[in-house]
């Protein structure tokens, strides 16, 4: 009496498993229409807002990768003529860099190079530019008053500095700021600013931690992107309600502008498509996600206004520096040799 | 008397007695019917015949072993590669001694307070005449269905300027004490109390009685406990990141997200694997050779439960303070998240999708570990021996390895070697199964246990082909700890993180790489319910964990 229990047990295990595995592997692989594949190593909500109006638009589907700038610069270029990759979208543009430098972009359209005016791109058209965000120091505004700001980027390697800054050493952002340092200065600066920066500053997982940190009164300032700060204040303000934003100007290093880039990969078994959503990208419909949307990064197309909340780009003062001359595997190595990774 | 399900459980045993004895007695039936020597030749048939699958069986699980040695070798491997002088280069820096130093203090502080809390806990609801003991024995092992790293941004949205060693204690601590508690708790009920009535005879008081007698037959219930917090605290990821403490998983990531497999990272993961293989290291030597049991005949009764009296009160807060904090933090805060949020983060699209893919993964996956570490749990009870014990250190070996190693592993032999299988299902199944092989043999291993070799040749001595004769007898006694492994397993791949990050096919997003990744952006609120689905899917897998420990210690 007592055996078809275990039986039936065994049985409902059984039945269980066999019941769950075609539901869960239909939702899995409901994948035979995934259109083209995206690398997206934006904020996710970006490149998510940024596909639903694309494939509302065009029919085109999107499927979106999620990672990190660096790490699919580096993965492409390791898959090679495999990347499964259609797209690839960054934050920054030292990424791009990368990809371009191992030869394995797709030119982009003429006709969608000629919606981006020429500082927002690089001089032989691999990829390009679809949104850009300028460096601030977000300081917190009961600590700190204007004539106490650093004057330079430079200025936070001072000691009087010390244990009072804060960054996000491990994400692109911050990368692609040390990679214009670099650019802009030379390995010997760089170098040992950053290592003062090893001494003087304390470490978070992301900008947007970062500025909570600034915000919360555990560090007086915080070198990361505008669009935090106004993100937050888009939504509830409860993360930046003390801040203030300090933008460096003068064509200082921590007045950079990163550009967000956009290619399309050689390897790419869609590269019609690819070309038509990066041509929408930095056309009309992708840059009104920019200004309508909730990322408030900059626009990079001729005659498309940004958000109007941000101080416009035209007054940032910002250090031309040319987004193919930025290099990213140099920065990595410099950065774990000071002891920052 | 309590609710079902532990008593279902609690009943299995008897029910695979009572078809063994069934079983004997038609065998029984069989052989007398026959002649001396027929009996002989039968046996002789029946044995010729099991010879047959055991070659095959010690095959397939020589290949899962040598598989599972792959993430090791390819550790090895990397070493060579990238040459001694960058190697060096690489590890002995500061970054590396900073790591060096969060680890051992992370590892220091936590271990002895997590057994202080879980022996106290354990002996409370286990010996004495606290109000609602099952209750709070319950409590205890429920912290388990929440992922670390919910509990950690249950803790940093409840006090935000959480960071730092304290931090990961605190956290760690709340986190992982049950997989203290259970094993602790279970050698307690199992305790002959005999042992510690002769100290009190010989005059020793009740807390002479405690330290001498009780603690030291604890020893490996203790030993085995802290191995498995001290691998978990290296091996994770989440919590740390979120209470912004630095260690070696952490820093692992934040070079795969720099340089994707470069060789820092890969160096970062070969010093995490040496301090894996030191904790090991040091778990064999503090437990030693010796062993408690009884000698001699007749059975242990359960123990008395000690009268609190005065101390009741104390002992009561001591429960109510780590359920209000390992349990009422997360479920304070999330309520509080998924207010704040209403029906508008409920978007079923996304919620739905990943808890489909969720689901997926970890049955799927808890099959594939289980139906892998078959052949060596069928080896370790039918056929122990030198080779089934390399085997079983393979197996042991690999489980021990934090994900983001395994996962980094996987990474850069796929992108480089086989290229077809990277970001494939495949993929990501192989380092589950790698990751989780020793959680399924916990349950296999105790069910073919249960099921005499005898049957199956008694079942083959009366013509059934070996095949058939495991199918209808140990498969079928086994059934209750197959279920028992694939939930273990489900319930790791549920909550597991980096793997899934760095190895996932395109398109495809777990409960956890959703919250991840919508909390990295500090919208907590939208991050709610994934964590609330996380918790939903581990609880009755939580629960049967918790009523196979109370199975194992035979109540």
């Amino acid at each position: 009496m007592t055996i078809p229990v275990s039986r039936s047990a065994g049985a409902a295990v059984l039945a269980a498993v066999f019941a769950t595995l075609p539901v869960g592997a239909s939702i899995a692989l409901a994948q035979d229409d995934i259109g083209i594949v995206v690398y997206n190593a934006q904020h996710e909500s970006l490149g998510v807002a940024w596909a639903e109006a694309f494939t509302k638009e065009t029919g085109i589907p999107v499927t979106l990768r999620k990672g990190s700038d660096m790490e699919f610069a580096n993965q492409i270029v390791q898959e090679g003529a495999a990347s499964p990759a259609d797209v690839f979208l960054t934050e920054n543009s030292p990424a791009m860099a990368l990809v371009d430098g191992a030869g394995l972009f797709e030119p982009v359209a003429a006709e969608t190079l000629a919606q981006v005016p020429k500082d927002f791109q690089p001089s032989n058209g691999h990829w390009i530019g679809v949104a850009a965000r300028s460096t601030v120091f977000a300081y917190d505004k009961t600590k700190l008053t204007e004539d106490k700001l650093p004057k330079s980027l430079l200025d936070l390697a001072d000691p009087s500095w010390k244990g009072r800054w804060a960054a996000s050493p491990a994400g692109a952002d911050f990368q692609a700021i040390v990679s214009a340092l670099l650019a802009l200065k030379g390995e010997e600066t760089t170098a040992s600013w950053l290592a003062a920066m090893k001494e003087n500053f304390t470490a978070y997982k992301g900008n947007s931690t970062a500025m909570k940190a600034v915000n919360a009164g555990e560090v007086e300032g915080a070198v990361i992107y505008h669009y935090y700060y106004f993100g937050d204040q888009a939504k509830t303000g409860e993360n930046s309600q003390n801040i203030g934003l300090h933008y460096f100007k003068s064509q200082d290093p921590g007045a950079f502008v990163s550009i967000s880039g956009g290619g399309i990969l050689a390897a790419s078994q869609h590269k019609e498509h690819a070309q038509t959503f990066l041509k929408w990208l930095t056309g009309k419909g992708g840059q009104a996600v920019l200004r309508e949307g909730t990322s408030f990064e900059y626009t990079v197309s001729n005659g498309e206004a940004s958000n109007a909340a941000l101080t416009p780009l035209a007054d940032l003062n910002y250090p031309k520096v040319d987004p193919a001359s930025l290099n990213s595997a140099k920065v990595t190595d410099m950065m774990t040799a000071a002891g920052l990774l | 008397m309590s609710s079902g399900q532990p008593a279902t459980f609690a009943a299995l045993p008897r029910v695979a007695n009572v078809s063994v004895l069934k079983a004997e007695t038609l065998s029984a039936t069989a052989f007398s019917s026959d002649s001396h020597n027929s009996v002989r030749r039968l046996i002789a048939v029946a044995r010729g015949r099991a010879r047959i699958p055991y070659l095959w069986i010690t095959v397939v699980a020589a290949l899962v072993s040598i598989v599972s040695l792959l993430p090791l070798g390819f550790i090895a491997w990397v070493s060579v590669q990238t040459g001694w002088d960058t190697a060096a280069r690489l590890i002995f820096r500061g970054r590396v001694g900073e790591l060096l130093i969060n680890t051992a203090l992370l590892e220091i502080a936590t271990i002895p307070i997590a057994i202080i809390l879980s022996v106290a806990l354990a002996w409370l609801t286990e010996r004495t005449d606290l109000p609602g003991a099952r209750l709070w024995a319950w409590l205890a092992v429920a912290p388990l269905a929440v992922p670390a790293f919910v509990h950690s941004y249950a803790w940093v949205s409840l006090v935000p300027g959480l960071h730092g060693l304290p931090a990961g204690v605190l956290v760690s601590v709340i986190a992982y004490f049950p997989f203290l508690y259970l094993p602790v708790a279970a050698q307690l009920r199992r305790l002959d109390p005999a042992i510690e009535d002769a100290a009190a005879s010989l005059g020793l008081n009740p807390w002479e009685v405690f330290f001498r007698a009780v603690l030291p037959q604890l020893r490996l219930a203790i030993c085995g406990g802290s191995l498995l917090v001290g691998l978990h605290l290296l091996a994770e990821y989440g919590l740390y990141v979120m209470i912004r403490f630095d260690t070696f998983s952490t820093a692992i990531v934040d070079q795969f997200q720099s340089a994707f497999n470069g060789p820092a990272a890969n160096m970062l993961a070969g010093v995490l694997v040496a301090c894996c293989l030191l904790l090991l290291l040091v778990e064999v030597l503090l437990r030693g050779g010796e062993r408690y049991a009884r000698v001699g005949s007749g059975a242990a009764r359960p123990a008395d439960r000690r009268r609190l009296g005065r101390m009741r009160v104390p002992a009561l807060a001591l429960h109510i303070t780590v359920a209000a904090l390992s349990i009422g933090v997360p479920f304070v805060t999330l309520t509080r998240w998924l207010f704040i949020g209403g029906a508008e983060i409920w978007r079923l699209d996304l919620v739905g999708g990943a808890f489909g893919q969720t689901i997926f993964l970890a049955v799927a996956g808890g099959v594939l570990a289980t139906i892998a570490a078959a052949p060596m749990a069928w080896l370790s009870v039918r056929a122990p021996g030198r080779l089934q014990r390399v085997f079983e250190a393979c197996h042991y070996y690999v489980g021990s390895l934090p994900g983001v190693v395994v996962a980094l592993a996987l990474v850069t032999v796929t992108v480089r070697l086989v290229l077809p299988l990277y970001q494939t299902f495949a993929t990501l199944f192989l380092a589950y199964v790698l990751l989780f092989l020793p959680r399924a043999m916990v349950g296999l291993r105790s069910s073919i246990a249960q099921a005499p070799v005898e049957l199956e040749r008694a079942a083959m001595a009366l013509g059934r082909t070996p095949f058939q004769a495991v199918r209808q007898t140990t498969m079928r006694l086994a059934a209750p700890g197959i279920a028992t492994s694939t939930a273990l397993v489900a319930l790791g791949i549920t909550n597991e993180l980096t793997a899934t990050l760095m190895l996932s096919p395109t398109g495809v997003e777990t409960l956890a790489t959703k919250f991840w990744s919508l909390t990295s952006e500090i919208d907590y609120v939208a991050a709610a319910p994934y964590a609330v689905m996380m918790v939903v899917l581990s609880l009755p897998l939580t629960f049967l964990l918790y009523s196979q420990s109370r199975r194992t210690a035979g109540q």
